[in-house]
């Protein structure tokens, strides 16, 4: 057998197609690379063993009949633990769905499936999606594969890890400000958010419904690409989803010949970390040389993006978590009173980084200050999507790093939540706008730390983005390089 | 004078006549077991995400056309936050800045002829509650909920504050509830909660204008007890008011036990809701097609075809009231009379017969397995004197039951019909003796006893014999001619 730890999702699948390995094989391999990987980095909270071994005598079954192989036959891959998986507990790293088993899948997961991906296992986030570092889990902090000092990003920390580590060649996460790009790119990976309402949200347990996204982590553009194509296109279940066929599952030839590609300047400024600003910089010459035109672009609101966004997605985090009130399922603190049993149960079952975000959320909807702080967010939204708009006039991309710095040291920032918030400062305005955004692999600090570069598109031309991706992959001859 | 003229404004809660609930594909019925109609949307599961249900917009857009309302072309749909057991996701999806209609008035019959406009504020659709069934206080086991109606659809209708006494109220809801269940927006059932009332009651001092505080009154499901409450709402603002203490703002609660209110909460505690647009659904687009639709088939208003059939028909106001109180009933009778030429005649059968049918079927008129056209046939027959009434209903009877003809229904009831030969020779004289007192009366001149004879001749055959040859041979047999 050919494959490796390290193999690819396409190399996979052909393996599996051309009878060189079987699907039970290739799920034996990643589950032990999990069993090997797994203390140490707390990736994924649970092993879904039996599903993923079930899935592959089936896929098995199929070929030994000579059946045709969906696109990811024999695939690996894991879901962040906030998409629903029937029968599988799915617990949003939250003490207050600890135990809960929903009755029905994701249909991002039951996508994947249907591609022929075997489900290995549901992997670690911040609790329900809020934070950056992967340390607000109920279930403890997950650990970076290039240095276990320091935090793989977050919120969709465990599946950036599982798959930097080779457990698995892609994950499923999810987006809402930034929670797969930035794992992605503090971990050496092809993360993506697409156009908003590209992938169904049904499943997707919500933080901030108007921006929460579902998105694929991946060593290699193709299997970005690939996972993406499989989960995206409408679903009747979700009123948001777009009406667009799913995207065709061949990626686009990574060619730059007339694409127009704006540089950011803003972002490269003075706070900025200066090995990152020279990579990203790195980046855009390799486009020029490859062909694109490269002209500098300007976003005049994206510095409200932060602002703007902390008072939208609380907001609708506040509403999205009232649910969770202990009375039909989860967590629940039983009193006499029923006021008291809220209190305890939310109490009990919410983390601080949830508490102070619904805390947030109540306020800036309150009668006499939704006004001066929902109302007024919901502009300077606007105001930020009108920016995109102009720039996309002028240019096909929009290129700058996907954060400010490399992966920064465990517990570092934690006693500050607003010195952390301002690490979503770019990833933040795409998401606002439900704009289709990459983070690239472009190179990696003298320390030995990946660093991402953030490519943003107009909607639905997530295409677009991989041209680019796939070029640089090429260009930068990054692909050998894994934590050791 | 002062403060003494009522001003009640009502909120009418209808529920709307669609199979499926209002976010989810569950069925909207009535009497199934509790939570037997569930699905994790309307039980607020995780993930889980509403899809508008068109049928619910299409009946809430005729109820806005009945009402003579207009529809907002883009409306959208909001979040109203509060915590309640029976409440599933914390929030009701509600309309709130934006409703599907405004304006609009309702005729109301004045009881003394005539009729008053009853201006309307808006409609707005948005979905039900579940329900808690409390334990008796102190007992053990605490509340159960039941989630069948959670997610039914509901519009709710708001009258301007203009209604001037309790009566008036109660004749406004009498109207409304006649209009809606007649457009087929409502099954109209009072007992099953399908028309549900709150009303604001102050008073008014018509010289300068002022006014106290407006009181809610909640829980008035019946006319009967919109009338009382209001009355008693009415009268213990007027009391306080003359003992010079102040109406405070406040909820109340009306208790059909006790026939008076009670306070249920005070605006002290205001309760702020949190409305923001709801971002798992897009703003709702009526478009001109469904609008044209509805203004096309926009029925005749139950008054003027009450009117119709009283002036046209010839039908006493009674019948023409029962016929029109919803559009199946009328559309039934219509058919009936248009076949049988008898409008009388119809009316009594289908006011009788027909409506108790119907009822046996909880009120499902697709159930009913008779035709208009099979019924007005069979009275025309009735008419004709070819069949006895008794038969015909036993007829009815039978074929409603058994979806038999009218043929094979009559044939299963013993047999064809006695229409000459020996038996009805025989069951002539049979009747002749056994009323020769009628026989006397007839040979004197007294034409009506032949009613008796021929009833005799009826009762003796079971129903079987022809009513017109049975008279023609007790003619002969009395030594009159064979016609009349
Ligand atoms: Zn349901």
């Amino acid at each position: 057998m050919s494959l490796t730890i390290w193999s690819s999702a396409a190399e996979i699948r052909d393996a599996v197609a051309g009878g060189e390995v079987s699907c039970a094989e290739v799920a034996r391999l990643s589950l032990d690379r999990v069993s090997a990987r797994n203390p140490p980095l707390n990736a994924l909270l649970r092993v879904t063993e039996a599903r993923a071994l079930a899935r592959a005598a089936e896929l098995d079954a199929l070929c030994a009949r000579g059946g045709a192989l969906p696109p990811l036959a024999g695939v690996p891959l894991v879901v962040k633990d906030n998409l629903c998986t029937r029968g599988e507990r799915t617990t949003c790293a939250s003490r207050i769905l600890e135990d809960y088993e929903p009755p029905y899948d994701a249909t991002a997961v039951s996508r994947l499936e249907g591609a022929g991906a075997l489900l290995l296992g549901k992997a670690n986030l911040d609790e329900f999606g809020m934070g950056s570092t992967g340390e607000n889990s109920a279930f403890g902090p997950t650990l970076n594969p290039w240095d276990p000092a320091r935090v793989p990003g977050g919120s969709s920390s465990g599946a950036a890890a599982a798959v930097a580590s080779g457990m698995v060649p892609c994950a499923l996460g999810s987006d809402t400000g930034g929670s797969v790009r930035q794992p992605a790119a503090f971990c050496g990976l092809y993360g993506l958010r697409p156009t908003y309402g590209r992938v169904s949200r049904y499943g997707l347990v919500a933080f901030a419904s108007s921006l929460d996204q579902v998105g694929p982590l991946a060593r290699t553009a193709r299997d970005a690409f690939l996972a993406f194509a499989a989960i995206s296109g409408p679903d009747p279940a979700d009123s948001t989803s777009l009406p667009d066929p799913p995207e065709p599952l061949e990626p686009p030839a990574p060619r730059l010949e007339g694409l127009r590609v704006g540089l950011l300047a803003d972002q490269l400024g003075a706070d900025v970390d200066p090995e990152v600003r020279a990579l990203v910089a790195g980046a855009a010459e390799r486009l020029r040389a490859g062909g694109a035109e490269v002209r500098e672009a300007a976003l005049p609101h994206a510095g409200y993006g932060v602002a703007t966004y902390y008072v939208l997605a609380p907001a609708e985090c506040s509403s999205n978590l009232a649910r969770f009130d202990g009375v039909r399922y989860g967590l629940r603190e039983p009193r006499e009173e029923l006021l008291e049993q809220y209190e305890a149960s939310r109490g009990a079952g919410f983390g601080d980084e949830v508490k102070r975000r619904v805390l947030a959320g109540t306020f800036v909807l309150s009668a006499g200050y939704r006004g001066a702080f929902y109302e007024r967010a919901r502009r300077a939204r606007a105001a930020i999507a009108a920016d995109f708009a102009r720039a996309f006039a002028e240019v096909d991309l929009l290129l700058g790093p996907t954060t400010p710095g490399p992966a920064f040291p465990l517990g570092r920032e934690g006693g500050d939540p607003l010195s952390l918030y301002l690490c979503d400062v770019f990833t933040i305005p795409p998401a606002l706008a439900g704009l289709p955004a990459l983070s690239v692999p472009c190179g990696f600090t003298a320390a030995g730390l990946p660093v991402g570069a953030q490519l943003v598109g107009r909607r639905l031309e997530e295409r677009t983005l991989f041209r680019a991706a796939g070029f640089l992959e090429e260009a930068l001859g990054l692909a050998g390089r894994h934590p050791s | 004078m002062a403060l003494d003229v009522p001003v009640i404004g009502l909120e009418v809660h209808v529920q709307l006549r669609t199979r499926t609930k209002l976010f989810c594909g569950c069925g909207a019925g009535f009497g199934a077991p509790p939570n037997h109609l569930t699905c994790p949307v309307c039980l607020g599961l995780p993930g889980a995400l509403p899809v508008l249900n068109a049928e619910a917009v299409r009946l809430a857009v005729r109820a806005a056309l009945a009402l003579h309302m207009a529809v907002t072309p883009h409306s959208r749909f909001a979040r109203k936050n509060y915590f309640y057991p029976d409440l599933p996701k914390g929030y009701q999806i509600t309309q709130h800045d934006r409703p599907l209609a405004t304006g609009g008035w309702l005729e109301v019959p004045l009881p003394g002829g005539g009729a008053a406009r009853v201006a309307l504020a808006q409609l707005h659709l948005e979905e039900d509650s579940g329900k808690s069934l409390h334990a008796a206080a102190g007992g053990a086991g605490g509340s159960r909920l039941d989630f069948n109606r959670a997610g039914a659809p509901l519009a709710e209708i708001v009258t301007e504050p203009c209604l001037g006494s309790p009566e008036e109220a109660a004749d406004f809801l009498r109207a409304l509830h006649a209009r809606l269940t007649f457009a087929g927006v409502t099954t109209g059932r009072m007992e099953e909660g399908a028309l549900r009332c709150d009303a604001n009651v102050s008073l008014r001092d018509p010289a300068t204008g002022d006014g106290t505080e407006r009181v809610e009154v909640k829980n008035l499901n019946s006319f009967r007890f919109v009338e009382r409450a209001l009355a008693h709402e009415v009268s213990r603002q007027r009391e306080a008011v003359a003992s010079g203490a102040v109406v405070a703002r406040e909820t109340r609660l009306f208790d059909p036990g006790s026939g008076a209110t009670a306070v249920l909460r005070e605006k002290e505690t205001f309760e702020d809701y949190r409305y923001f647009p709801d971002p798992d659904l897009p703003p709702l687009v009526v478009g001109e097609a469904l609008l044209a639709q509805e203004r096309h088939r926009r029925d005749e208003a139950p008054e003027a075809l009450r009117t119709r059939f009283r002036t046209e028909m010839g039908l006493p106001d009674y019948d023409a009231g029962v016929l029109t109180q919803d559009r199946e009933t009328a559309a039934y009778f219509e058919a009936v009379a248009r076949r049988c030429a008898d409008p009388k005649a119809a009316s009594n059968w289908v006011m009788t017969e027909v409506l108790r049918q119907v009822k046996a079927h909880g009120g499902d008129w697709t159930r009913l397995r008779v035709h208009p056209e099979e019924l007005g046939a069979l009275l025309a027959q009735v008419a004709e004197g070819r069949l006895s009434t008794a038969l015909a209903k036993a007829v009815f009877a039978r074929m409603a039951e058994s979806g038999e003809e009218a043929g094979t229904a009559v044939r299963a009831l013993g047999g064809p019909v006695v229409r000459d030969g020996e038996t009805l020779s025989a069951l002539v004289d049979e009747a002749l003796r056994a009323q020769p007192r009628a026989a006397e009366d007839v040979r004197a001149g007294h034409g009506r006893a032949l009613g008796v004879l021929v009833g005799e001749v009826l009762r003796r055959s079971g129903g079987r014999a022809e009513p017109r040859a049975a008279r023609r041979l007790l003619r002969v047999r009395l030594g009159l001619d064979a016609e009349e």
